[in-house]
């Protein structure tokens, strides 16, 4: 890789092009982050100042939050987001990573089926899954629950794939030399085999957390509760409440976003790599 | 129970202990992704608004859906989001990619700037370009436009421009993405073939067609197939940037997931919309077993 890049770089020298190349890339960038700029800038906006293109306010004001948070449920549905992204990554780092690991280092009779099922759990859109998981919350009474907007993303068939295609490279001298050792099945798995496949795993956790923090089909059709609704779910239903203060929607939806871009400026180089991780393998 | 166990050979208890494993995500996967699939193809066959009495009227659903106007201006206005979204992000994502990945001072930076969209809820971003497409002298981009001359637009509530201004927030937020992903397929190319062809005195654009392109069209297949799937299932963005009138003006910007949404949860036509998702569903898989075909080709 360096030495590929050292040849690229040498490349590069004889070229006097690389400082335009390098500003063409700066200012595409810019174009890329100027809605969240403007997001960012306008929820510290006051009312009479939005509609001025200027990036950093005139008089700076922490009024929309507060507004926000006083007069909107936004902190409790935070912590609903919070809650039900958290418990379903957890559920899907331990489920699909045993399931990858039996998979991948056991050897019985009907493996290739159990395999097989599953990862045609991939061919099914959630879409033709919602109207069933819906009349099934109606029916065992899960409608307005975290559970019944958690309950389909318990496991994945992809987390499943990703974490049998890692475990796959272990080698099996390491585990047999465990059971000789008297190690039980399940410790080998959460002692052994686990710390060894960690870059897979807070793949896997970036991935359903993000996807969980801005899912917003099932939850708006699961949750009728102003009191349960998820992020999405509440911004969306900023339409009729605060139709046009757009500093206010703006401030809600800086406080959807900065969540993530802050986990993610902590860890960037850990997410990109899981990012590139998971997307070579799957 | 002890000495039933001591009896057994080590490959049977190990098989015993990987069932036991699979035991828990076995009736998960059985209850909520089979059952259901099943469930969604035996619904799509009858009459039923979820409270009153099922009835069978068999392939009926889909000789309505089909004899639907509206469902071909939907699935048209899909096809297009998926048309033209994933060429262009493709294009632009690789062109920034090829760049991106020679750049050294600032990498992370630049990379970051492009990666962050990606991190947003679209609902929230929605209301963003919402507002950035506001008649003057609310919206930022008649404003830039008025700058220049060009007279306002109407983007959100124009009937041919609709659909392409709910387009950009989502190639937007892919783009990070597909650029990471493309980084990634450049790197995996071994160097050697890059030092081959540099010694045999390839220029730039020859390395690119004849090196870079063709070692990368796993990659470009894998893309293609991811984007043009999320395009399909486009909602989030409709749903909310035309919460006035879902997937309006006239139609012109619905896709078939909204048409579905609105099918089972305003209407309670609950069997027609299981059929639109069966047809939705054999849409994607023809694209899925597109990538399989592709992908057997490649190798």
């Amino acid at each position: 890789m360096n030495d590929f890049n050292a040849t690229m770089a040498r490349l590069e020298r004889a070229q006097p092009g690389k400082v335009i190349l390098w500003t063409l890339l700066f200012i595409g960038g810019v174009i890329m982050i100027t809605p969240i700029i403007f997001m960012v800038s306008t929820s510290f906006k006051t009312g009479q100042e939005v509609y001025e293109l200027s990036i950093i306010p005139q008089k700076p004001t922490l009024e929309n939050y507060i507004f926000i948070l006083q007069e909107s449920k936004f902190m409790r549905w935070m912590l609903n987001s919070l809650w039900v992204a958290t418990f379903s990554t957890a559920s899907v780092l331990f489920f699909d990573s045993l399931v990858g690991y039996t998979l991948a280092k056991f050897d019985f009779r009907g493996r290739q089926i159990v395999f097989v099922a599953i990862l045609s759990t991939l061919m099914i859109p959630t879409e033709m899954l919602i109207i069933p998981w819906y009349m099934m919350s109606r029916s065992f009474g899960w409608i307005d629950t975290y559970w019944g907007i958690a309950f389909p993303g318990l496991m994945t068939g992809f987390g499943t794939f990703l974490m049998r295609q890692f475990f796959m490279n272990l080698p099996d001298e390491l585990i047999e030399a465990a059971r000789i050792d008297g190690w039980s099945e399940f410790a080998i798995w959460s002692r052994i085999a686990m710390p060894l496949v960690i870059p897979a795993l807070s793949a896997l956790a970036i991935f359903h957390f993000l996807g969980n923090w801005t899912a917003f089909l099932w939850p708006l059709i699961v949750i009728n509760d102003l009191d349960l609704y998820t992020i999405p779910v509440g911004i969306a239903s900023f339409n009729g409440e605060f139709q046009m203060d757009w500093e206010v929607v703006m401030t809600a939806s800086c406080l959807a976003t900065l969540p993530t871009l802050l986990v993610f400026l902590v860890l960037q180089k850990f997410i990109i790599r899981g990012i590139m991780l998971a997307g070579l393998k799957g | 129970m002890t000495n039933f166990w001591s009896k057994l050979s080590i490959k049977q208890k190990l098989a015993i202990t990987a069932w036991f494993f699979l035991a828990v995500p076995l009736v998960f996967y059985v209850t909520i992704r089979f059952y259901p699939t099943f469930e969604a193809f035996y619904v799509s066959t009858l009459k039923w608004n979820l409270l009153g009495v099922k009835k069978a009227i068999g392939l009926k659903n889909y000789v309505k859906i089909f004899a639907d106007e509206d469902f071909w201006l939907v699935l048209w206005n899909t096809t297009k989001y998926a048309l033209v979204g994933v060429p262009i992000s493709m294009i632009i994502a690789f062109v920034i990619a090829y760049w991106l990945n020679e750049i050294k001072f600032g990498h992370n930076l630049i990379r970051a700037m492009y990666f962050i969209p990606f991190l947003t809820t679209a609902v929230a971003m929605a209301w963003v370009w919402r507002w950035f497409y506001q008649p003057l002298p609310i919206g930022y981009f008649n404003i830039l436009l008025s700058w220049i001359g060009i007279p306002q637009q109407p983007f959100l509530k124009s009937v041919t421009q609709g659909l392409y201004s709910i387009m950009a927030p989502a190639v937007w937020a892919g783009l990070g993405f597909q650029i990471v992903i493309f980084i990634a397929g450049i790197r995996a190319i071994p160097r050697s073939y890059f030092e081959a062809a540099e010694i045999d005195g390839a220029g730039r654009w020859q390395i690119l067609r004849e090196i870079t392109l063709p070692a990368m069209k796993p990659t470009i297949i894998f893309l293609t197939v991811i984007s043009t799937i999320g395009f399909l299932r486009i909602f989030d963005q409709v749903y909310t940037m035309t919460a006035d009138s879902a997937g309006g003006p006239l139609n012109s910007t619905k896709p078939l997931v909204l048409m579905i949404y609105e099918f089972a949860f305003d209407e309670f036509k609950i069997g027609r919309a299981s059929a639109l998702t069966v047809i939705l569903f054999l849409i994607l898989l023809m694209v899925s077993l597109m990538q399989l075909w592709l992908m057997r080709k490649h190798k």
